[in-house]
């Protein structure tokens, strides 16, 4: 495990320290996953608390202390290298999601916080089903500029790249209802997956810049399962909201 | 049919550039009616077929090769039109036969896009390949990296003679095995290009760039642990030891050459070693005049776009094209921001990879102490963003190309000036440069 601690001059009056947890970034972080650790540790600088960015790597010591959880996709032959791993992590991190923890997990780890993950090749590589999801591989690759409706963060918008296929259980809600893209799979338009507060998706893009009110649940979550209570800063959004007005009218 | 299909295909080349219509179309005509043209054509060249791909620098390099093997005398076709597919191939062609359908070269030197190059090496067997690198790049056409490299390793298995690999590039280098393994007798020859140890940490590979650590680890490593192998680097034949602000010195042959290079960007240097060491493959035993080599190599410039040199207002003008985080790394490690004015071009159509991820893999810390004038291009916003979490600060942020290139000479007079940009980007930057100021071609 590595740490980048933030000590800013600032950190005298912070509002407290908020830990994110990067899973596998060797391995699972090639759609730009760093984006979204970017972003979780300078809004929570923004919103006044002291971001801590840590990292989790295979035979890494687990850290005890966690507040945010977020984890990335990677090529298939990533989830193969970190698979028996994860497994010997599974008991710790399903305890922390049942707890509430605030967790983004995007497409390879998504797939593998579910049951399991069928590769179109014939292997399975077991998840740690934390999500009652399911997924298959195909010969079919699901690639584009997406947007979705969600009830609870308003419209969502990324971009797609994947083979695996998902479908959800009873367990889990969808997080948001495609109008542009495929989504979880080429059926029934559903996209990601809510657990708890388990934000999973297929969205790279990546998520959280252009997806502010993702990130700020994340970081509300966190402070207040931490402190009891949130309170907020006032990051600029006018940059992200002009990106997601331009997003929005690219082509799939 | 023989007698009919090339002058006909000239006659539809002719016609169609004189409607100002697209350079592969004539080819698609004629390989309708002879599909065997373009086989039979590159099959009469006494030295074969060398195929150069790879995500990065497939253009300059191409180019290398080409002007190298010029200065030992060589007649070389190469598919310069830019049309690296196999349509593209056969039309390049067409320019270049006789109306007998005869080529006046010795060799064939092709720049072919990853995909393209495994329909055209099963038409026609290379007898040289050049297997460059395997990026990040148009993720959106080929899904994952790992796919991009099986496509290389098709290209290789498919070469008679030799193979010319990149040592630093794991899914590269590890072509070398799977060729063995495959067939250990009749495999092609495989030499290697590489970089001194001292240099390795200037080209991040794709692996190496998500974390938030101090740098990346020694190149190959993480990948190496990634495809389960020990990292044992074999010799090269072609070394770059060192890079200096205009020249470099690569090793060969046991001795180490120093040479003034017209190219800039350590990327475009690395490349030479590989443009090299393709050369010393075609020529083999036979007689080299090493002066001439390393003159030659000394004298290229830049392909169009390629960190070329312009004069705008008396000022220089650099285009640096950007396609994927390790490219835009690389520019931004070798094109140092002090001096310089900086514009940023983004845009995300089909011929830039219409994903934008790649953005947050790339760190902006080097532009923070000048900060940025202008930013432009489709996904300009996008731009902004990434920039506002790395703090790096900017100007105006402009989606339209022609507004933002009037802002960005307007309030950089007298100022030296770079353009960081997307292809597609850059193309248009060509064309309002050229209307709104006289364009100089230094470079």
């Amino acid at each position: 495990m590595t740490s980048e601690a933030q000590s800013t001059p600032e950190a005298e009056q912070s509002k407290g320290r908020l830990r994110i947890l990067q899973l596998y970034p060797r391995e699972m972080n090639i759609y730009g996953d760093w984006g979204n650790a970017l972003v979780l540790k300078q809004r929570i600088k923004w919103h006044g608390y002291t971001p801590e960015l840590l990292e989790y790597n295979v035979g890494d010591e687990f850290p005890d202390d966690v507040d945010i959880v977020v984890g990335g996709g990677g090529q298939d032959s990533g989830q193969v290298v970190i698979q028996d791993d994860l497994q010997s992590r599974a008991d710790h991190l399903r305890e922390l999601a049942d707890a509430g923890a605030p967790m983004l997990v995007i497409c390879g780890l998504y797939q593998l916080f579910g049951k399991f993950f069928k590769t179109s090749a014939g292997p399975v590589i077991p998840g740690i089903g934390i999500l009652d999801v399911e997924t298959h591989g195909t010969d079919e690759r699901l690639i584009g500029n997406v947007i979705m409706k969600s009830t609870e963060f308003g419209d969502i918008m990324g971009y797609e790249n994947h083979s695996g296929q998902t479908t959800l259980g009873p367990g889990v809600e969808p997080l948001g209802t495609v109008t542009k893209g495929a989504g979880n799979n080429s059926k029934d338009g559903h996209e990601g997956a809510r657990y708890n507060n388990v934000v999973a998706s297929y969205l790279h893009g990546s998520l959280l810049p252009k997806n502010p009110a993702i990130a700020d649940f994340l970081i509300r979550t966190a402070a207040e399962r931490k402190y009891g209570t949130f309170v907020p800063g006032a990051p600029d959004d006018d940059y992200a909201r002009l990106a997601r007005e331009h997003a929005a009218r690219r082509p799939r | 049919m023989l007698s009919f299909s090339v002058p006909l295909g000239k006659l539809v080349r002719t016609l169609s550039r004189l409607r100002g219509g697209g350079s592969a179309f004539p080819g698609l005509v004629v390989e309708k009616i002879d599909p065997g043209f373009m086989q039979r054509t590159l099959a009469s060249l006494p030295h074969g077929v060398a195929v150069v791909s790879g995500t990065n620098g497939k253009t300059t390099t191409t180019k290398m090769v080409v002007e190298l093997l010029e200065s030992q005398g060589l007649r070389v076709f190469t598919n310069r039109t830019g049309s690296n597919f196999t349509r593209g191939v056969a039309a390049s062609l067409l320019g270049e036969v006789d109306w007998r359908g005869r080529l006046d070269a010795d060799i064939a030197i092709l720049e072919l896009d990853e995909a393209h190059a495994v329909h055209f090496v099963n038409k026609v067997q290379p007898r040289f390949s050049l297997l460059l690198n395997v990026l990040r790049d148009q993720l959106d056409r080929f899904g994952e990296i790992d796919k991009t490299a099986r496509l290389l390793e098709h290209i290789a298995s498919k070469t008679t003679d030799t193979v010319v690999l990149n040592r630093e590039d794991p899914r590269v280098a590890r072509i070398a095995n799977i060729l063995q393994a495959a067939d250990a007798l009749h495999h092609p020859n495989v030499r290697y290009f590489g970089l001194d140890e001292s240099l390795r940490s200037t080209f991040p590979n794709d692996d190496d760039m998500r974390t938030s650590g101090s740098g990346p680890s020694p190149s190959g490593t993480s990948v190496a642990a990634a495809v389960g192998e020990v990292v044992d680097l074999p010799a090269a034949d072609v070394v770059l030891r060192r890079v200096g602000a205009q020249d470099a010195d690569f090793e060969f042959d046991g001795r180490t050459v120093s040479t003034e290079m017209k190219l800039r960007g350590v990327y475009n240097i690395f490349n030479a070693a590989a443009a090299l060491s393709l050369a010393r493959a075609v020529l083999g035993t036979g007689p080299v005049d090493t002066p001439k080599l390393v003159k030659a190599l000394a004298d290229v410039a830049p392909a169009f776009g390629r960190g070329e040199s312009l004069t705008v207002d008396g000022q220089p003008l650099e285009l640096v094209l950007v396609k994927n985080p390790s490219g835009f790394r690389l520019g931004l490690k070798s094109f140092p921001a002090g001096g310089y004015a900086t514009m940023i071009a983004i845009n995300d159509n089909y011929a830039d990879g219409r994903d934008m991820s790649w953005l947050w893999d790339v760190e902006f810390e080097s532009l923070r102490a000048d900060g940025v004038e202008v930013l432009t291009g489709v996904r300009a916003y996008d731009m902004a963003l990434r920039l506002q979490y790395d703090d790096v600060p900017f100007g105006a942020v402009e989606p339209d190309i022609t507004a933002a290139l009037r802002l960005f000479i307007n309030g950089s007079r007298g100022k030296p000036k770079r353009i960081f940009c997307t292809y597609t980007s850059m193309l248009a930057i060509r064309r309002e440069l050229a209307k709104i100021t006289i364009v100089e071609v230094v470079s």
